[in-house]
């Protein structure tokens, strides 16, 4: 990992309502499927996108979207079966 | 001065809690992306604390009517006959909870922020009755007609938003709501509404 | 109840004596211990007493302080026996790791009998024929994190016996003092995310049994916010046999990198079910019943994987094999589809099912599920339109990975993997045609499903 220290954006599914404000705010790495929800890139945020991505994260009325470090990794968002 | 600080502060508290109430609804603001609504609310409100923390410092230093410092937090401090002064800084007091826990909100738990939040409710009507109560002005005139404006308004958000909450279905419901509404077999791209309507909540 | 069957191919007496670095193993330590079955009784359909399991066993051989048995349980390699596969062993010691930086909060364990998956029983059937090896287990693995508390749960509406059963087992553990951790018997809901690692623990604090997110795993945070450990109960089995008998006696069974032995559920063309204890690595052509099976075979439950039965005869259980063929093995179930069935049918009946068991609570997974089972609808019936494909697959892929839990991942899978193996039959019906000859619906699936937030809980 080149960016030891970077973070990843993390979305809360169950919270997110589909309001959209973070796809407006940081469509390099969040956009929106057919039904207005958000598909967010879990790669390391670049240091040039960090600022929009804190904008993006404040901007979400529901809290649902987050900045975490990068070593938590992508399958703990689920719990195991 | 502590007058129309006053007054400009209730308008601009009024427009917060609009705002607000629209963006629990997904609503839009014409011509305003997504992300201004809530960058509005949160700009908005910011300046309503500085023009209430104004409004509170010009009454205190105003020698017309002596206010001391601590009835501005603590409400009723300065006794009964301050009723409506009290009222103030209530509404002060709650709108300071709700402004420290929006600013710290990535480290409170969302249930924290949430009920803090809802506080607003209690807020307005209490900064309104403050407003009211506390100012001769307030009880004619133009200046009558615009708190009656506020009142009216957020009167009609609020009950628009408690219909909306009583009309969406229950989480458990959305699925078999889907289901029974999924009638027609097959779909095209782009008739992909979200079939909850207001998101998932 | 369904009898066990035990696997005749693999029914091999095993003369050596007990693995001589076991610790602390009461009872006959120098009678032979069978092969297979290692878990289920032979030949009784009765459940085993406590006398005749320490007859058998001997009492569980408690290692006497917390993480003794972690080392052990990471040599033999054993893998939850709940569908995920998870090493238990990382399980256990990511929560002696929280339990110690806690410092307040005791670990809890749970026995995850839920066995939300309709069409598997073996849960069920362990439960009902060696309740004692199950319990053992979860004493142990309340002793190897120190927990103290213990719940077991099981599935609402299938067994009652079964809770019968337990109750009198635990009446009986009481009775001679044997468990260090008092437990508790659980209900889950009859949802088919209710034994989702999550959404159990949320039902047992007295929600209802609606997966949450992670972070945090209930290893850091779970039930009661302690560190929580949830182990299906053939793991437990597992477990409380590896304690006794030692990691290599494990290993003795299954592949290098599979070890051990696993409880599959199999529903052949018949229609009827069979419980049976294999190794790791068995030809799937000795569990189907031959090589020139015909049909299509369902390996892994609703979350699983459909393969023409001749590719799946030629396949191993074990997930390099299976991997191969977009599949794993699951909670071991394989469901053979006779060729007399339309698959599409049944796929969009299991579809709709599943959709109508999603949470509700995912923006992706609450509008693509329905829609995709919508679609095979379609697809099931006389001349689909060409375009239900493509939105099938696009909406498959548009859920995958977008959830709290995994199913609508699951659920992607399952679907996709129906538009494979069944491709033939969607090009008949779109010519307006069907092979199926038989009127009967074959995959078991639940007729009532939640309609009302009681139902979850």
């Amino acid at each position: 990992m080149s960016e030891p220290t970077a973070n990843r954006l993390l979305v809360n599914p169950i919270e997110c309502s589909g309001h959209g404000a973070c796809a407006e705010l940081l469509p390099e790495m969040i956009t929106t499927d057919e039904w207005g929800y958000p598909m967010v890139d879990g790669r390391p945020v670049p240091p040039a996108l960090e600022r929009d991505a804190r904008r993006a994260v404040s901007a979400c009325p529901v809290l649902a979207l987050r900045l975490v470090p990068a070593e938590v990794a992508p399958e703990a968002r689920t719990g195991r079966a | 001065m502590s007058r129309s600080t006053g007054v400009v502060s209730l308008v601009l508290l009024t427009a917060v809690v609009l705002i607000g109430l629209l963006i629990t609804q997904q609503g839009r603001l014409p011509g305003l992306p997504r992300f201004a609504v809530t960058g509005l609310h949160r700009n908005l409100s910011l300046l309503a604390v500085a023009f209430v923390a104004i409004h509170v410092l010009a009454a205190v230093a105003d020698s017309y009517v002596s206010i001391p410092l601590t009835a501005t937090v603590i409400p009723f401090a300065s006794g009964y006959e301050r009723f409506w002064l009290g009222l103030g800084a209530a509404a002060a007091d709650l709108m300071a909870a709700m402004i420290v826990t929006s600013l710290l909100r990535r480290h409170l738990s969302r249930r924290v922020w949430r009920g803090v939040h809802l506080l607003a409710y209690v807020s307005w009507p209490v900064a309104l009755a403050h407003s009211i109560g506390s100012s001769t002005d307030l009880q004619h005139g133009w200046a009558l007609y615009l708190a009656t404006g506020c009142a009216v308004v957020v009167t009609a958000a609020v009950v628009w938003r408690l219909a909306a909450a009583a009309r969406a279905v229950p989480r458990a419901e959305r699925v078999t709501a889907l289901m029974s509404a999924r009638r027609r077999p097959g779909s095209r791209p782009g008739s992909g509404r979200d079939l909850t309507g207001a998101g998932t909540r | 109840m369904t009898s066990p069957m035990t696997s005749a191919a693999h029914d091999e007496p095993w003369e050596e004596p007990l693995d001589p670095t076991a610790r602390g193993v009461p009872g006959d330590g120098r009678r032979a211990a069978r092969w297979l079955p290692r878990l289920l009784p032979r030949g009784t359909d009765v459940p085993e007493d406590l006398r005749a399991h320490v007859a058998r066993y001997g009492g569980p051989p408690y290692r006497g302080a917390a993480q003794l048995l972690v080392g052990d349980v990471r040599a033999a390699g054993l893998t939850g026996r709940g569908g995920a596969a998870f090493p238990v062993h990382r399980k256990l010691a990511a929560v002696l790791d929280a339990a110690r930086r806690s410092r307040y909060s005791r670990p809890v364990v749970v026995a995850n009998g839920a066995e939300s998956e309709p069409a598997s029983e073996k849960d069920a059937t362990l439960l009902w024929l060696a309740p004692h090896l199950v319990l053992d287990g979860l004493q142990l693995a309340a002793e190897a994190v120190g927990a103290d508390q213990a719940i077991l749960c099981v599935h609402a509406h299938r067994g009652g016996d079964v809770g019968i059963a337990l109750r009198r087992a635990l009446a009986e553990r009481d009775g001679a003092q044997i468990d260090k951790v008092p437990v508790e018997l659980a209900e889950a809901p009859p949802r088919f995310l209710a034994g989702q690692e999550t959404a159990l623990v949320n039902r047992l604090g007295g929600g209802p049994a609606l997966p949450t997110f992670v972070p945090p795993r209930v290893t850091e945070r779970g039930l009661g916010n302690a560190p929580t450990l949830v182990q299906n109960v053939e793991t437990l089995a597992h477990l409380a046999l590896i304690a006794r008998y030692g990691p290599r006696w494990f290993r003795a069974a299954g592949t290098e990198l599979e070890p051990g032995s696993m409880l599959c559920t199999l529903r052949r063309a018949d229609g009827v079910s069979r419980i049976t204890e294999v190794p790791l690595g068995t030809p799937l052509c000795d569990l189907l019943g031959g090589r020139d099976v015909e049909g299509t075979v369902l390996v892994g439950g609703y979350h699983g994987t459909w393969i023409p039965a001749g590719k799946a005869a030629a396949l191993t259980l074990d997930s390099q094999s299976l991997r191969g063929a977009g599949a794993s093995p699951g909670a071991g179930i394989l469901i053979t589809l006779p060729p007399t069935a339309c698959g599409l049918a049944e796929t969009a009946r299991v579809a709709r099912y599943l959709a109508l068991e999603s949470a509700g609570q995912c923006g992706p997974c609450l509008n693509g599920l329905p829609r995709i089972a919508g679609a095979l609808d379609e697809l099931a019936g006389p001349r689909p339109r060409r375009r239900t494909v493509e939105d099938v697959q696009r909406w498959a892929g548009l859920v995958t990975g977008r959830g709290a839990c995994h199913h609508p991942d699951g659920t992607a899978r399952f679907v996709r993997s129906a538009l494979i193996a069944f491709a033939g039959e969607l090009g008949l019906h779109e010519r307006g045609r069907c092979s199926a000859t038989s009127r009967k619906w074959f995959l078991p699936v639940p007729a009532d499903p939640a309609r009302t937030e009681e139902d979850w809980m």
